[in-house]
């Protein structure tokens, strides 16, 4: 078996930055990832050069280019299009390349898988051509596709980035549906301090709103009763905004309602997490330093909370100081140093985050909604079935699962959890962070049994798990 | 097959080589750019629905483009439950709606 220092999962702006450096230290590194090239979501398909895109997409993306271009030239490590299924406590890492299961064994892991869009659930959402609005970046990203005359819909920063890289393709969306209601304002302001000192933040948001009010696309504001329709694709939306019911025709909608920190493979290694009231997620308890309730296993990125990808790279820096400092390969007084300038840029660049959690919190409708929703797009439970199962009893989040099949689809909750865990609250009322999360069970991702036949050594008890 | 898309196509491409691939969806040929997904392909040319769940028959499309929901399964060579947005063409291969 393959046995490494460090072995990093994830290859965006975190992975990439502690790769490069426990590399440069002498480390051996292993560094994993899903898709073909570094990056990770929010570099997607950048070049050492750029991107042929890279006035649409903006000089944020185009920073990108000079961290691909090192993982390059310092020699890291990385194994491209590998599903990682499977982490164990002793620090086993299991993935899969094209069909094929390998595994290593690391005496570190840092962990930096991101973060997932926040579903917004409304009825209708399931319909073909309705996406993420993050899938529409993908698409511009990796094929230079951009939809025509989209509707976007929901709130918050890449929402109105994505508008405005859109317009720039001159595939200007219809209209923006806005979600944010009146109250968020007020409850952002408590933290205009904060505001204040991250203004660049602030700058940025208004620059990208004068935009899309120059490029003239329709913007409804404090929109509700959000509803797609449409037979078997979408045919268009329909929403109430002052006080109006509107219909809009399009094929295709573009949804956002933030991200959330993706927990999936923390969540299965079973390490302990705590539940974040202002961006409204789990994330796993952590140290000053990002180290996990479990030795040896330090997070960093969005995974670890939401901070954006300059604090990803920053967190980064830190988790490789920690491992290079524990392997050895720097003193106690470079760590020192080093950490203490990295925690205090942290401190910094995520000033601006109670403001920007507050001013686009997620909007009511998604937290709870009409009960002919569906929630759980894989076994098509709607928000209604989770009610009943709700009242029936006090079962708790584990056994609605079972129950209901919420969260049971190859998915594996990443975009039911936290409805099924907000709407359970509501109707039980008691706190999300009561309510708890699904328990997540390994292979994060399918696997085919097939694909189990290279490891070395199988024993049968190991092969047995998967067998269903 | 030619179907009106609802994307367009941009002029210069991120891909190196932006030469034309052929492949088939639902047993038609179907003209994609090297280095396009399999779910980019179809999208691009004006496929949108790539899936029947298996609870209610009802139409699935790609959705987060990045590997987590797991809607975009489609049967590529009669493999089942390949991810489109995670695959990436090859000249010739058969792609077909997944049902069930
Ligand atoms: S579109 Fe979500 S996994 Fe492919």
């Amino acid at each position: 078996m393959l046995n490494v220092d460090v072995c990093i999962i994830g290859a965006g702006p975190a992975g990439i930055t502690a790769a490069i450096d426990c590399t440069k230290m002498g480390s051996k590194v292993v560094l994993l990832d899903e898709q073909p090239s570094a990056g990770g979501q929010i570099y997607r398909s950048i070049k050492k050069n750029g991107h042929v895109h890279g006035e649409i997409l903006g000089p944020d993306y185009l920073h990108g280019a000079k961290l691909v271009s090192e993982v390059e030239s310092t020699g890291v490590q990385h194994i491209t299009e590998a599903k990682v299924w499977r982490v164990d406590k002793d620090k086993q890492v299991f993935w899969s390349c094209r069909g094929k299961a390998q595994q290593l064994q690391a005496k570190r892991i840092i962990i930096a898988t991101g973060a997932l869009e926040r579903s917004f659930a409304f009825p209708g959402w399931t319909l073909p051509g309705a996406m993420m609005a993050g899938a529409s970046q993908v698409l511009l990203k990796t094929s230079g596709l951009a939809p025509k005359q989209a509707i976007m819909v929901g709130t918050g920063p890449l929402l109105y980035l994505l508008a405005v890289q859109l317009i720039k393709t001159g595939n200007a969306p219809i209209a923006i549906v806005d979600t944010q209601a009146s109250k968020q304002y007020i409850k952002a302001s408590r933290y205009w301090a904060n505001a204040i000192q991250g203004r660049k933040y602030i700058y940025k948001g208004i620059n990208l709103l004068l935009q899309i009010k120059k490029a003239g696309v329709k913007h409804y504001h404090r929109a509700t009763d959000i509803c797609a329709y449409g037979v078997d694709k979408v045919e268009g939306l329909s929403f109430t905004c002052a006080g109006k019911k509107e219909v809009l025709d399009a094929q295709t909608i573009l949804s956002h309602i933030g991200v959330v920190p993706n927990v999936q493979l923390t969540r299965a290694l079973e390490l302990d997490h705590s539940w974040d009231p202002l961006q409204r997620c789990w994330r796993p308890s952590l140290d000053e330093h990002q180290n996990t309730s479990l030795s040896g296993v330090a997070v960093a990125g969005d995974n670890s909370g939401i901070g954006g990808a300059l604090v990803a790279e920053y967190q980064g820096h830190l988790v490789a100081c920690e491992a290079l400092y524990s392997l050895g390969k720097i003193t106690k007084d470079e760590w020192q140093k080093s950490t203490n300038t990295l925690k205090q840029q942290i401190k910094q660049e995520l000033v601006i985050r109670p403001f920007l959690d507050a001013l686009y919190s997620p909007p009511q409708q998604a937290l709870t909604p009409v009960d002919k929703t569906i929630i759980c797009r894989c076994e098509e439970v709607s928000a209604g079935d989770i009610r009943q199962y709700t009242h029936h009893s006090a079962y708790g989040i584990n056994q609605i699962k079972s129950f209901s099949r919420c969260g049971m689809g190859p998915c594996q909750g990443r975009y039911c959890g936290q409805t099924a865990a907000e709407i359970i609250a509501d109707e039980a009322n008691i706190e999300v962070s009561e309510v708890g999360y699904f328990r997540i069970r390994y292979p994060i991702k399918p696997l085919k049994l097939g694909e189990l036949a290279s490891l070395t050594p199988t024993d049968k008890s190991f092969m047995q798990q998967y067998k269903d | 097959m030619k179907a009106d898309s609802n994307f367009v196509r941009l002029n210069s491409q991120p891909h190196e080589a932006s030469s034309e691939v052929q492949f088939y969806w639902e047993e038609r040929p179907v003209t994609a750019r090297q280095g396009d997904t399999i779910a980019a392909a179809l999208l691009a040319s004006g496929i949108i629905h790539t899936r029947d769940t298996a609870v209610s028959a009802s139409s699935r499309g790609p959705f987060c483009m990045m590997g987590s929901c797991f809607e975009c399964r489609v049967e590529v060579n009669g493999e089942l439950n390949v991810q489109a947005c995670m695959r990436v063409i090859e000249p010739g291969i058969s792609v077909k709606r997944q049902r069930s």
